[in-house]
C-alpha cells in the first residue's frame, strides 16, 4: 500500500491547503486584501489537487485527465459569464458541487457494499440525500433565474405535507439502510427519492426569495461535503465544507432578517400567494408624474442624492446608464451615493456586483442601515426598479404582509423619484404607499432608457 | 463511535467557528464574491472524486469519480475566475485607473 513517506507529503500538502482556505477567507474580509484571498486559494486548491495525483492509491489516469479537461472546459466558460447572470451561474455551482459530493458518497456505498458497517452507512446515507437534494433544488434555482423556469412561486394544496412526507420518505430508507447495510436495493431507491425531494423543495419558492434559497443551498452544499469528509476520514474536506457551509448559513441568516421572515417561512411559505387583499382594496388615487427634463431639473439642482437600485435595474441592464448619471451629477457638485438593501437582486451582494461593474467607486455603495441614517438630510432619493424595500407599509401598517421587514426610508428623503414600468405592484403583490405621497414623482418608462433621457438632459442643459 | 469520527467532529467544530467568526467580518459589499469563492475552496471535494476515478476498483466507480471529478473541477476553476472578475471591479475612489 502507502509507503510511509508519501503519505506524510500528502497530509502535509492538504494541512498546508487548509491552512490556506481559512487565510482566503479572512483576506476576503476587505475590497483592499481580497484579492489576495483568490491567490491564497488557488494556491490551496493547486496543492491539494497536484498532491491527490501522486497518491499511490491512483494507478489509472485516463479518465481523471479527460474529466479535468472537461472541467476546465465547462468551468472556464462559467466564470466568464455576464455579471447580471452571476445568481444562476452561483445556484449551478451549488448544484455541480452538490452532484460531485453525492456521486463520491454513492461510489463509497458501491465499492464497499455489502460490507458497510452501521456508522458508516448513517455518514454516508445522510451525505447523499443532502448532496442529492441540493443537485436537484440547485438545478431548479438556476432554471428559476435563467428564466427557464417560471419564476413565480409553483404551489398546490398539500404541498407540504407532500414534499414533508418525500423527506421522511428518503431519512427512512436511509435508517433502514443503517439497521441492515446489505440491503443494497434501497439505496437507489432513497438517492432518487432524494432526488425528487430537491425539486419539491424549490419549485414552490419565488424569485424575490432567492437570495435566502441560494445562500441555503449554498449551505447544504457545503455541509455536504464536510459529511463526505467524515465518510472519507479527510480533514482538507471537512474545514472546507465548514467553511462553505457555514458561509452559507451566515448569509441565509442575514437574508431572512433582512425580510423579517423565519427559514419556516421561506422554505413553506409560498410568499406569493398571500396578498390577493393589497390589490383588493385599491382605491382611485392620484400619483405625479414627471418628465426626463423635470427630473433632470431637480437632481440637478439638489445638494445630496440617494440611488436605490433593485433587481429591476439588472434586468433592464440599467447600471451602465446609471454610472453615466452619477459621472455627471458629481462633476454637478451632486453628492451621489447608493443604497442597497441586503435582499435587492437575486442573491447577497448583486447589486454591489452589478455596480461594481460598472465602475461606481465601492465606498459609494452603503448599506441599510448607515444610509437610512442619511435620509431625512438628502434631497432626493432616485428608485430604480426596485418596490418593496422601499415601502413605508413595512414601518407602518401591521396589517401589510411585508410588515416589520427593515426597508430604506427613502420616504424620509425631501423628494423621491421612482423609476417605474406602470403601477403594476412588486412581487410581492403589494401596493407602495410610497407612490402617493405629495413628495414623489413617477417617473414611468424602461429604467434604462429614463436614466438615459435624465443624462442626455442633464449633459446638454448644464452645459458641462 | 469510531475514534475518527470524533477527530473530524473536532475538526468540524473547530472549523466552523472560524468559518462563522471570519465570514461575519466579511463587509455585504462583498457577500457575491464570498460565496464564489467558498464555492471554488468547497471545490475541494476534487481530491475525493480523484482518488475515486483512479482506484480502479469497478467501473462503476470510475464513471461516478469521473462525473465528480469533472463537475468539482468545473466548479473550482470557475469560481476562482469569477471571484478574481469581480474582486476586479471593486475599485476605490477614482484615482487611479
Amino acid at each position: 500500500m502507502t509507503s510511509f513517506g508519501t503519505e506524510h507529503l500528502l497530509d502535509t500538502a492538504y494541512l498546508a491547503a487548509t491552512v490556506l482556505f481559512i487565510l482566503a477567507i479572512k483576506w476576503l474580509s476587505s475590497p483592499v486584501t481580497s484579492r489576495r484571498g483568490v491567490l491564497a486559494g488557488e494556491i490551496a486548491a493547486a496543492l491539494a489537487v497536484g498532491a491527490t495525483l501522486f497518491n499511490p492509491e491512483v494507478v489509472a489516469y485516463k479518465w481523471i485527465i479527460i474529466s479535468l479537461v472537461i472541467g476546465a472546459g465547462v468551468g472556464i466558460p462559467l466564470g466568464m459569464v455576464h455579471m447580471t447572470a452571476v445568481p444562476q451561474r452561483t445556484a449551478l455551482s451549488h448544484a455541480f458541487g452538490a452532484l460531485s459530493a453525492a456521486m463520491v458518497g454513492i461510489a463509497e456505498f458501491y465499492v464497499g457494499a455489502p460490507n458497510v458497517s452501521r456508522f458508516a452507512m448513517g455518514e454516508i446515507g445522510l451525505e447523499v440525500i443532502i448532496g442529492s437534494l441540493t443537485f436537484t433544488g440547485s438545478l431548479i434555482a438556476a432554471g428559476k433565474l435563467q428564466e427557464i423556469l417560471p419564476q413565480r412561486p409553483i404551489v398546490y394544496k398539500g404541498q407540504n405535507f407532500v414534499s414533508l412526507s418525500v423527506l421522511a420518505a428518503a431519512l427512512l430508507l436511509a435508517a433502514a439502510l443503517v439497521v441492515n447495510p446489505a440491503n443494497t436495493i434501497l439505496f437507489p431507491i432513497m438517492v432518487v427519492v432524494a432526488l425528487v425531494f430537491g425539486v419539491l423543495l424549490v419549485t414552490p419558492i419565488g424569485g424575490a426569495d432567492m437570495p435566502t434559497v441560494i445562500s441555503l443551498l449554498n449551505s447544504y452544499a457545503g455541509f455536504s461535503a464536510a459529511l463526505l469528509g467524515f465518510v472519507l476520514n479527510s480533514k482538507v474536506l471537512v474545514v472546507a465544507g465548514a467553511l462553505d457551509g457555514s458561509s452559507g448559513f451566515i448569509l441565509s441568516v442575514i437574508m431572512c432578517k433582512a425580510m423579517n421572515r423565519s427559514f419556516t417561512n421561506v422554505m413553506f411559505g409560498a410568499f406569493g400567494q398571500v396578498q390577493a387583499t393589497g390589490t383588493a382594496v385599491k382605491e382611485e388615487r392620484s400619483v405625479r408624474s414627471a418628465s426626463p427634463e423635470e427630473a433632470a431639473g431637480i437632481l440637478e439642482a439638489a445638494r445630496s442624492a440617494v440611488i436605490v437600485p433593485g433587481y429591476g435595474m439588472a434586468v433592464a441592464q440599467a447600471q451602465h446608464k446609471v454610472r453615466e448619471l452619477f459621472d455627471v451629477l458629481t462633476r454637478k457638485g451632486v453628492d451621489v451615493k447608493f443604497g442597497i438593501h441586503p435582499v435587492a437582486g437575486r442573491m447577497p451582494g448583486h447589486m454591489n456586483v452589478l455596480l461594481a461593474e460598472a465602475d461606481i467607486p465601492y465606498e459609494r455603495l452603503v448599506e441599510m442601515e448607515d444610509i437610512n441614517s442619511d435620509m431625512p438630510q438628502t434631497d432626493v432619493a432616485l428608485i430604480i426598479g426596485a418596490n418593496d424595500v422601499t415601502n413605508p407599509a413595512a414601518r407602518t401598517d401591521a396589517s401589510s404582509p411585508i410588515y416589520g421587514m427593515p426597508i430604506l426610508d427613502v420616504d424620509k428623503a425631501r423628494t423621491v423619484m421612482v423609476i417605474k414600468r406602470g403601477m403594476s405592484p412588486g412581487f410581492a403583490g403589494i401596493d407602495n404607499p410610497l407612490y402617493y405621497l405629495d413628495k414623489t414623482l413617477m417617473l414611468f418608462g424602461d429604467a434604462k432608457a429614463f436614466v438615459g433621457s435624465i443624462v442626455r438632459e442633464l449633459v446638454g442643459g448644464g452645459g458641462s | 463511535m469510531p475514534s475518527d469520527f470524533l477527530s473530524n467532529l473536532y475538526v468540524f467544530i473547530l472549523a466552523g467557528f472560524v468559518g462563522f467568526e471570519l465570514i461575519k467580518r466579511v463587509s455585504p459589499l462583498l457577500h457575491t464574491p464570498l460565496m464564489s469563492l467558498t464555492n471554488a475552496l468547497d471545490a475541494i471535494v476534487v481530491v475525493a472524486a480523484i482518488i475515486i476515478a483512479g482506484r480502479q476498483e469497478t467501473p462503476l466507480a470510475t464513471v461516478l469519480g469521473a462525473i465528480a471529478v469533472a463537475a468539482s473541477f468545473s466548479n473550482m476553476v470557475g469560481g476562482f475566475v469569477i471571484t478574481d472578475r469581480m474582486l476586479r471591479m471593486f475599485k476605490a475612489g477614482k484615482h487611479g485607473k
